[in-house]
């Protein structure tokens, strides 16, 4: 009995809380990527996907069974474990920042002090992947993958940091909950603007999309890091991607765009529960990243370095500064 | 409290079995990887502590930022596993030597009457249950009693890192760089140049 009440009623209310959070996650990825290839059609004035289920809304289940049937290929010069490693750490990382993910007041898994510190410690860890993928595969094409991306991240990291410390000086606290609830007269992305503006580029380097997806880079490096990789564990590497997106989307929307708060605290906005409006500032995000993608062309490495350092980071930089300033000058800190 | 010790030794073990493997693995980049395996559990072990904080600033640093360095480094490097080999006996007497001062040193903290150090007033690692969050407890004695200290090691920091910048920052001469801003300055008048040709000549 003791055993039944200490370990296996907590261990089964933490597995149930895991996959009410996974399941939707990976769910909304299969759409995100159906969502990608008809917005991306549109704008290349294509009709995308539409033989599978109605408008093709069943893409990405096909596509993901077809690839799991495949037989899954391991280079022999390649250095095994780690080699099998990489894509689940991608996958596991981009699952495991939503621990902390509140989508309406009360729902979320783990509401712990240091949400915001675990969430960039978390897509810090997302380098790992990517690295020991290039480092593993023993090839030139992943291996310049790696160290691209391994600059690339640690570069834009900086910068997100800075934009996370701005965030904070307004909260006073690094609890994400917290964080939504400061918002409740206006939305950070309006005071702080410059700062989203930083923070959703960032986020778009952060998760090597394009315009900065070098480390992948099809016209040069034919598929950049996982070039070697098949069948699942490629199957792994794109769910972690797209995962880590909705993940940075939505971590922009909780900083920036008030977690789950409606805009105007009015009746009809406010009767629609939070975790709706949640998923509606998500999507848009989502939207931003796709729109970004059909539009720009792919930066040069070295461009995207200076923008990084040279531009992002002093900004960045003067505007924590400028913020902290003027929050103790007209006495506005939080306790 | 069955999951929480269930989740210490499942930590702990690992960081001691993976910081084993940091010394005793034959490749470097593998030796590397244990290493920060080592560092996620100790974050682990922090948070377990209640310290999360700390726990989180490991995993930020360490493990997000100069780990990743550091792997950089070690791959890039062309590495030559026979010479490796090589210097094993010849270090060996140093390295037990070191090692042992070590394990003595630890010995002597373990032996000693705690109750007479300076910490006596401090109940040794137990999580502190307050009403104030733990970040905001570093911050309020790091900027006070401990501002001094703060400060000089931000200007250690920074001699560092202005040091390794003139280490490495070298103008080779003869390298094309990009300006940006005479780029975007460019219009019609500036950028063309309209000649007469004569025929047969060129220009």
């Amino acid at each position: 009995m003791d055993f039944f009440n200490e370990l296996l009623v907590p261990g089964s209310i933490i597995v149930a809380q895991i996959l009410a959070v996974v399941v939707p996650v990976l769910i909304s990825v299969a759409f995100l990527v159906y969502a990608e290839r008809k917005v991306l059609a549109l704008i290349q004035l294509r009709r995308g996907p539409n033989i599978v289920g109605p408008f093709g809304i069943l893409q990405s289940f096909a596509d993901a069974l077809k690839l799991l049937t495949k037989e899954n290929i391991i280079p022999s010069g390649s250095n095994k474990i780690v080699f099998i490693i990489a894509p689940i750490i991608t996958m596991v990382l981009s699952l495991a920042g939503w621990a902390v993910i509140p989508f309406a007041p009360g729902w979320v898994v783990s509401d712990i002090n240091v949400g915001i510190m675990y969430l960039f410690a978390v897509s810090s860890l997302g380098v790992y992947g990517v690295i020991m993928a290039g480092w593993a595969s023993n090839s030139q094409y992943p291996f310049l993958g790696a160290l691209r991306s391994a600059a690339q991240m640690v570069s834009y990291e900086v910068s997100i940091g800075l934009v996370i410390i701005t965030v904070l000086l307004c909260v006073g606290s690094l609890n994400l909950s917290k964080i939504v609830l400061a918002q409740q007269t206006v939305w950070f992305a309006i005071p702080l603007l410059p700062m989203f503006v930083i923070f959703f580029i960032s986020a778009l380097a952060e998760t090597n999309r394009l315009p900065f997806d070098l480390p992948e880079d099809e016209s040069t490096l034919v598929a950049g890091f996982f070039t070697e990789y098949s069948s699942a564990s490629f199957v792994l590497f794109f769910l972690g991607e797209y995962a880590s997106m909705i993940l940075m989307s939505s971590m922009t929307v909780i900083l920036f765009l008030g977690g789950w708060l409606p805009p105007f605290d009015i009746y009809p906005l406010n009767a629609i529960p939070g975790v709706i409006w949640f998923t509606v500032k998500v999507i848009f995000i989502l939207f931003l990243f796709i729109w970004v993608r059909g539009t720009l062309p792919r930066y040069r490495y070295d461009q995207l370095m200076r923008l990084g350092w040279k531009v992002f980071l002093p900004f960045s930089l003067f505007w924590v500064v400028v913020t902290s300033g003027f929050l103790v000058y007209f006495d506005l800190l939080p306790n | 409290m069955v999951i929480y010790s269930l989740t210490f030794y499942l930590f702990s073990s690992v960081a001691v079995l993976s910081a084993l493997m940091v010394i005793s693995a034959k490749n470097p980049v593998h030796s590397v990887l244990f290493l920060i395996l080592s560092f996620v559990n100790a974050s682990g072990l922090f948070v377990l502590l209640g310290a999360e904080f700390l726990a989180m600033i490991l995993v930020v640093v360490y493990v997000g930022a100069v780990a990743v360095l550091f792997l950089f480094v070690v791959m890039m490097l062309d590495i030559n596993f026979v010479k490796l080999r090589e210097g094993f006996l010849q270090y060996l007497p140093f390295g037990a030597l070191l090692g042992i001062v070590l394990v003595v040193e630890l010995g002597i903290l373990f032996l000693t009457d705690r109750s007479s150090n300076i910490y006596n007033n401090q109940t040794p690692l137990q999580p502190i249950v307050n009403e104030v969050e733990n970040t905001k407890m570093i911050g309020q004695i790091l900027y006070t009693e401990y501002f001094y200290l703060f400060q000089i090691c931000g200007i250690i920091l920074l001699v560092a890192m202005i040091g390794s910048i003139t280490l490495t920052l070298r103008d080779k001469g003869g390298v094309k760089r990009q300006n940006i801003d005479s780029q975007n300055t460019v219009d019609a008048s500036t950028a063309i140049e309209k000649k007469k040709v004569k025929i047969g000549e060129g220009i």
